[in-house]
Formats: C-alpha cells, sequence, structure tokens
C-alpha cells in the first residue's frame, strides 16, 4: 500500500506547488519604489515644449501617474477607463509619455480623448528608467508628501480601480 | 477553431526555434561600439549580471528589447562618469528591486531559493540512508536471488 501512496503523495505535492504557480503572475514583479519618495523629475509638457514640469509642482497634491505610449496597445485598453476616471476629478491625472513621438502622442490623444490634466514626454526613456517602468501601461499612485503609494503594471482594469486605486485616494484625500 | 489554434501555436513555436538557432551570436551587435572597448567590456559584464524585466529569461546584455538597450546605455554613461559596479548595480536595484539580480542577495525572502539547492539534498541523503538502513536489518532471504540465464524460460513469468 505503502509503495502506492508514496507516488500519489509525491504528485499531490507537486501538483499543489504548480497550481500555486499558475495562479502567480511573473510580469508583476514587486516594485522596490512603493512606500519610498517618487524620483524627482524636470520634463517638458507633452503639449507645450517650452514648458517644463518638475515633481515640485505637485507638491501638496495626491496625483495619479500613468505611463503611456502612442505605441502600446494595452494603453488603448485601459484609455477610457482612464477617461472616465479623470472626468469624475477624483484626483488629477498626469501622464508620463513613454519613448514616443511628440506629434505621435498629441495625435493620439485627440484621437482617443485626454485624460491627463498634463503629459510629461519622455522620448529616451530618463523618467521611466528612475520610475522603474519596464511595461507600458504602468500607473502610480503618489501621496501630498510625493511618496509613492501603490503602483500596478499593465493596464487598468474596472476591478483594480474600484477596489485599489479608488479607496486608497479616498483614505490618502481623507 | 481549438484546433486551428494549437496548429497555429506549433507553426509558431517551430518557427521561433527555428529564428532561435542564429540567435546568440548576434546578441551583442546592439551595443553601439564605444570609442573605449575596455569600457564597452565592463558594460556588457555588468549587463550580463542583470535581467531584463521585459523578456525576463534574458539578461541585459543579450535582450533586444527597447528597455535593455536603454538600461545598457545607462550603465555605459554612470561607467564615464566614474561609477563602480556596485553603485551601478545598488542603482538598479533601487528601482526594479532584487529581480533584476541574477545572483540576488541572500536575505529572509530568498533564504529557500539559495538553502533550497541542500535542503533538497540532504532530504535525498537522508532518505537514502534511511532505506539502506532498513535493508541492513532485512534477511537474505528478503532479496530475490539472481535467476540463472539458461532458467528464464518464458516471458511470461511474473517479475514479482
Amino acid at each position: 500500500m505503502n509503495r502506492f501512496l508514496w507516488p500519489l503523495g509525491l504528485f499531490l505535492v507537486l501538483a499543489g506547488f504548480l497550481a500555486v504557480g499558475l495562479k502567480l503572475d511573473p510580469r508583476e514583479v514587486p516594485s522596490p519604489l512603493v512606500g519610498k519618495p517618487a524620483p524627482a523629475f524636470t520634463a517638458a509638457a507633452l503639449a507645450q515644449p517650452e514648458r517644463r514640469l518638475s515633481k515640485d509642482d505637485l507638491k501638496g497634491k495626491v496625483w495619479l501617474l500613468n505611463v503611456w505610449a502612442s505605441w502600446c496597445a494595452a494603453c488603448r485598453d485601459e484609455h477610457p477607463l482612464l477617461v472616465d476616471f479623470a472626468r469624475r476629478g477624483l484626483v488629477p491625472v498626469y501622464g508620463l509619455n513613454y519613448k514616443d513621438k511628440r506629434e505621435d502622442g498629441l495625435g493620439w490623444l485627440q484621437k482617443f480623448g485626454n485624460p491627463y490634466t498634463d503629459s510629461l514626454f519622455d522620448p529616451d526613456g530618463r523618467i521611466g528608467i528612475d520610475y522603474g517602468v519596464y511595461g507600458v501601461p504602468e500607473t502610480f499612485v503618489i501621496d501630498r508628501d510625493g511618496i509613492i503609494r501603490y503602483k500596478h503594471i499593465g493596464a487598468i482594469t474596472p476591478q483594480v480601480l474600484r477596489d485599489k486605486i479608488e479607496p486608497l485616494l479616498r483614505q490618502l484625500n481623507g | 477553431m481549438a484546433e486551428r489554434r494549437v496548429l497555429k501555436a506549433l507553426v509558431l513555436a517551430g518557427a521561433m526555434s527555428l529564428a532561435g538557432i542564429g540567435g546568440p551570436s548576434r546578441a551583442a551587435d546592439a551595443a553601439p561600439a564605444s570609442d573605449n572597448p575596455e569600457r564597452e567590456a565592463r558594460v556588457m559584464a555588468l549587463a550580463a549580471e542583470l535581467r531584463c524585466l521585459v523578456c525576463q529569461n534574458q539578461t541585459i546584455a543579450d535582450s533586444h528589447a527597447g528597455l535593455a538597450e536603454d538600461l545598457r546605455r545607462q550603465i555605459r554613461e554612470m561607467l564615464a562618469q566614474g561609477m563602480s559596479e556596485r553603485q551601478i548595480l545598488d542603482y538598479m536595484t533601487e528601482r526594479y528591486g532584487d529581480f533584476v539580480l541574477y545572483r540576488p542577495p541572500f536575505k529572509a525572502s530568498t533564504a529557500l531559493l539559495w538553502a533550497g539547492p541542500a535542503l533538497l539534498m540532504v532530504g535525498a541523503l537522508g532518505g537514502l540512508a534511511l532505506v539502506l538502513r532498513r535493508r541492513q536489518r532485512l534477511g537474505d532471504e528478503a532479496f530475490d536471488p539472481d535467476v540463472p540465464e539458461e532458467q528464464e524460460t518464458s516471458a511470461d513469468v511474473p517479475n514479482r
């Protein structure tokens, strides 16, 4: 009897590990930046190259930073959600136009709507590196003191918005 | 419908494995030859220590992803500024976490990763010792004598 139970036990243990593994998303790497001050930046505004924006301009505000690009397909998936979210005016949404061409980015916003209070222009992805960006779109929640409180990798979904981001924003705005 | 999808996946996998044949030799061609071959060697050595987060099983040195190119450029610039290897690895870890390191540091969250193989080895050796000791206590009659070859007449003799 024992002889047959052993392989069965081993199989169950292995199956258990694999089942858990199936549920994990290897693309979701925990960001070391959550709980730390958002990296400082100074960037040109996407719409007006001569206007500079920096992190200090946003001090005292709770805000969302959404990393996007016109070449990014998943950005289009989440876009209507962002437009709707911005319309409700809970917090300002700032865009980081990542490794894009200015005219492509502006054209994309014209076509699909512009949810952003402002978009920072990051053509060579340097601000992206500082924010640990590796999969566009990414969304950061940044509090009044400039601390990153939450990071979402990939397109935001209605569930993430309702269950994670909005409760956090309400608490931070509290 | 389902079969078509499977077929498509198979064709794709085949094409990818074919494309992979010429892969590794082209790996380094994206790095622009800088005026300083010594520094370039240091860039690639460091890049080989770092995981590309876009294509997670490649190093930054091997990957053609845009992010990997940007990070190689970043390493090159930091070395040009006279920063040390340690400082650059710290810079990357600050932004992307321990996950970027192909040799993660030993800490609570990575203890199982580092100690796992040794633990498995100890377990296996312990199991072997247990089995051997149990067998030692058995009498000779517990083991089947070797069957001389000429007696093995038919194939339908049961094994046990």
